[in-house]
């Protein structure tokens, strides 16, 4: 099992064009469905209201960690956080990680986000510690086994 | 969506330890196995298997059943197929925002 999400995309338009779309706050509203309060900084969070349709109760919210112009754009993020009820403030973030490259026709696009397999920053955590690296891992054995399950 | 958010925390914390690891692996072929077989081989003391199964327990990720004045534990596959499909699910958020983000520059 995967404790990652990596998406390579090929864009025809320009790196700078593709940073703009990303980093730029109104623009990154656009095309990911939500109406954000102001411009992004690195260490301050950034806050909104997404506007995809049948998601608009839903508050947008990011810690945003580093900016380097037209290289890389991230920020850290509770995935999926649509139930006003849930304090998902308790659950890890996830880190998301957009990074551009020219090409010859235009820019590639990987996103990453990772994070899933940490554990709660309570004070069980020393209790559940992970083990060095070893998680990806064994969770590969164990989804053959779920597989073969199911 | 929400009710299986909430229980996912616990699952990816019952699973990183490499002794709960271990003792997912061989309880997922299928059968229920007693602590003694559990602790059998193992360096580990009966109880130690004893508080590791408790904690795999409480994320639903095995189940203790009794049989006459033992308990046997079995593997319920439902908790890592939850985080599988949550990922998925998650995924395909990022293939659908993809799009339009290739749409939105490509214009």
């Amino acid at each position: 099992m995967k404790d990652r999400i990596e998406k390579r995309i090929e864009l025809k338009a320009s790196v700078a064009r593709v940073w703009r779309a990303l980093t730029d706050y109104r623009e990154f509203g656009e095309w990911f469905r939500v109406k954000l309060d102001g411009p992004f900084v690195p260490g301050q969070v950034a806050r909104g209201q997404i506007t995809h349709p049948g998601y608009e109760h839903v508050k947008w919210e990011a810690v945003v960690l580093k900016m380097e112009p037209e290289r890389l754009f991230s920020f850290t993020w509770h995935p999926y956080s649509i139930d006003p009820k849930v304090d998902y403030s308790k659950e890890p973030p996830t880190l998301v990680e957009f990074r551009l490259d020219k090409t010859t026709s235009g820019t590639l696009l990987v996103l990453t986000e990772s994070g899933f397999e940490k554990v709660p920053s309570d004070r069980r955590a020393d209790a559940f510690r992970m083990n060095d690296g070893g998680w990806t891992e064994q969770m590969k054995n164990i989804e053959k086994h779920v597989a073969q399950k199911s | 969506m929400a009710a299986r958010r909430q229980t996912r925390a616990p699952v990816f914390a019952a699973l990183g330890d490499q002794t709960r690891l271990a003792l997912v692996r061989k309880l997922c072929g299928g059968r229920p196995y007693s602590i003694s077989e559990l602790t059998h081989g193992s360096k580990l003391t009966r109880q130690a298997i004893t508080k590791h199964l408790r904690v795999l327990e409480s994320a639903g990720i095995v189940h203790s059943v009794r049989r006459g004045r033992e308990s046997r534990f079995e593997f319920d596959p439902q908790p890592i197929e939850g985080i599988k499909q949550y990922l998925d699910s998650v995924s395909e958020q990022w293939d659908q925002a993809l799009s339009r983000l290739k749409s939105f520059v490509e214009e």
